[in-house]
């Protein structure tokens, strides 16, 4: 087949495979509304529970937790947001569907290249919402519309990332639960052990060692840069290196797993 | 003329399993080709190589003389598959599961509808089209997925134990649609773990057991293996068994044998009812008695039982071994 005809095909299929993922938050909007009310649950417990114990938050313009704390929890919504790319692909696989589809004539990425996109789609559904619920407990961007839109392209750039790494564990483990498991493994440890939500100087020597370097708290700290101007030491360059690179390793090792699977 | 399929000296091992130990089979265009065989006899994994799923350790595997191997994407576009697991969406309708293969088969929106509502149609599916496939029954699931594998018009279609776990009314509904596919044409590649499924739908049965294929032919050929007849009695006492089988060996075309799962003896026999009467003498003789006697044509459950020295009830599978295969 010309190159073209391939390229044409990998766009239509990939296409078509995210129509089918997303059909079912249509067939079931339920779904939809169970992904949103997680993040939006975690909103609002840190808000009140934490941001009650720690009080004002100087560092952060009109001293409100809320704009310190917003980044934080998109970083981890859009984490888990790309936890269900695994889930997903592990319930296809283990319903034959992925059978059918490496079957077909269709483009070899595309069933995994849709399910990521798919997933980055509901991620900014679901990141629309967060921060309507932000603004109604205080949220403000500070730095400008440019600024806002780098904050939360950044994040979903880096949610889409991590979708390609849960798509190798999800292709890899076959099953839903166990993708989840697996999911959970990588995404708390990363999550807590991050700027995301406790002052650094709080931890022992040598976890801020890894936490300084590790590529959640370099989103974090971006993310809170370009919304309300705090100095992050370049983070959002780190922060957007750490999103290409990962996809430049993940993606053809995903693809390769998908290829080979059934061996 | 290229075979529909043609399969070289395949093997394949899953870990210390050999799955595939030499396998070679052919089969000619617009034929059904049943493959036979207990669970873990090779059947699925051969079907997954044709399909390409997966690869061979060695050995050449061909689709109307495309090789699976070399040129997987050109076989893709020639074949349809449905496999053991209906693989089709919960989440989505009757309609949309169709059409979404469809159009993965490269149809354009237009035509992927217009094939999508026929097979609908045809599968007794249309009142069900717009619903979740969640509400579908199983034995829809089964003419479902059996519509997305024929929605890119296949030339060769594998319908892998298309029938296993369903009830005996649905699989009957099953095999009146296979039987409309083979009237069309269609080249189809059947595996079953019945005999009856093998001896009403295929024209050809190979019969697998660990890996390797034991025999081939018509259902016809494969019965007449057995030299055609069988003499079938049960003992009064079953002290007699030995005294029996010595009894009637000289009437034997091959040595008769003992059914435990049955209580009888059966011996095959060269005359019908020439070699009942004699066997009757031969009891009589040696004063043994008999509870029931009759002769039947062997079925395909005899053939297997001559083949493998097992019955053909499957072993369980284990959930590994069967999930190595799949």
């Amino acid at each position: 087949m010309n190159p073209a005809k391939t390229l044409y095909y990998n766009i239509s299929d990939t296409w078509t495979i995210t129509k089918r993922n997303l059909l079912r938050y249509v067939r079931l909007p339920q779904l939809l509304v169970f992904s949103s009310i997680q993040p939006v649950m975690f909103l609002l417990l840190f808000n009140f529970v934490f941001g009650g114990a720690i009080g004002d938050a100087p560092q952060v313009p009109g001293g409100k937790y809320i704009n310190f704390l917003l980044p934080a929890i998109m970083v981890q919504v859009t984490m888990f947001g790309g936890l269900q790319t695994g889930i997903g692909l592990a319930e296809d696989m283990s319903k034959g569907i992925i059978d059918r589809f490496r079957s077909l004539p269709m483009s070899r990425i595309a069933v995994i290249a849709g399910r990521t996109f798919s997933d980055t789609l509901r991620n900014v559904a679901v990141a629309a919402i967060i921060l309507s619920v932000g603004s109604l407990l205080g949220f403000r961007f500070h730095e400008g519309f440019a600024h806002a839109a780098a904050m939360v392209g950044l994040i979903l750039l880096f949610g889409y990332a991590l979708s390609w790494i849960f798509a190798l564990i999800g292709m890899s483990v076959r099953e839903a639960e166990t993708a989840q498991v697996a999911g959970f493994l990588l995404i708390f440890p990363l999550i807590f052990a991050s700027a995301a939500f406790v002052p650094l100087q709080s931890m022992p020597d040598w976890l801020q060692v890894f936490v300084r370097n590790q590529p959640i708290t370099f989103v974090v700290d971006a993310a809170r840069e370009l919304s309300f101007g705090m100095n992050s030491h370049g983070a959002p360059l780190k922060a957007l290196l750490w999103a290409l690179g990962i996809l430049a390793i993940m993606m053809p090792l995903a693809i390769w797993q998908y290829r080979r699977r059934s061996n | 003329m290229p075979k529909a399929f043609e399969v070289k000296e395949v093997t394949k091992g899953f870990g210390d399993v050999k799955a595939l130990d030499g396998v070679s089979l052919e089969a000619e265009e617009g034929r059904v080709f049943g493959l036979l065989g207990p669970n873990g006899a090779g059947k699925t994994t051969l079907v997954r190589m044709l399909s390409t799923l997966l690869r061979p350790d060695s050995g050449t595997l061909k689709i109307l003389g495309e090789d699976v191997v070399k040129n997987p994407q050109a076989v893709r576009n020639l074949i349809g598959l449905a496999g053991q697991y209906a693989a089709v969406d919960e989440y989505l309708t009757g309609y949309e599961n169709i059409y979404v293969t469809g159009r993965l088969y490269h149809l354009s929106h237009a035509e992927a509808k217009k094939r999508t509502n026929s097979l609908l149609e045809r599968l007794g599916l249309s009142d069900a089209a717009k619903r979740p496939v969640r509400t579908y029954s199983g034995g829809m699931r089964r003419r479902l997925d059996l519509g997305a594998s024929l929605v890119g018009q296949p030339k060769v279609l594998f319908l892998d134990e298309p029938t296993t776990g369903l009830d005996p009314k649905t699989r009957l509904d099953l095999w009146t649609i296979i039987r409309e596919l083979i009237a069309q044409g269609t080249s189809i590649l059947l595996t079953t773990q019945y005999l009856e499924e093998a001896d009403e739908l295929a024209d050809t049965i190979a019969v697998m057991n660990n890996g390797k294929v034991i025999a081939q032919g018509t259902s016809d050929t494969l019965k007449a293996q057995l030299g055609g007849e069988i003499v079938e009695f049960s003992l009064d006492r079953p002290s007699d068994q030995a005294a029996a089988l010595q009894a009637v060996k000289k009437l034997a075309k091959t040595p008769p044998n003992f059914d435990s799962a049955t209580q009888q003896v059966r011996v095959p026999v060269h005359d019908g009812s020439k070699s009942l009467m004699g066997i009757v003498q031969e009891l009589n003789d040696a004063k043994i008695s008999v509870a029931t006697l009759s002769l039947h044509q062997p079925s395909l459950d005899d053939v297997f039982l001559a083949l493998t020295g097992s019955k053909t009830a499957p072993i369980a599978p284990t959930k590994k071994a069967k999930r190595g295969t799949r």
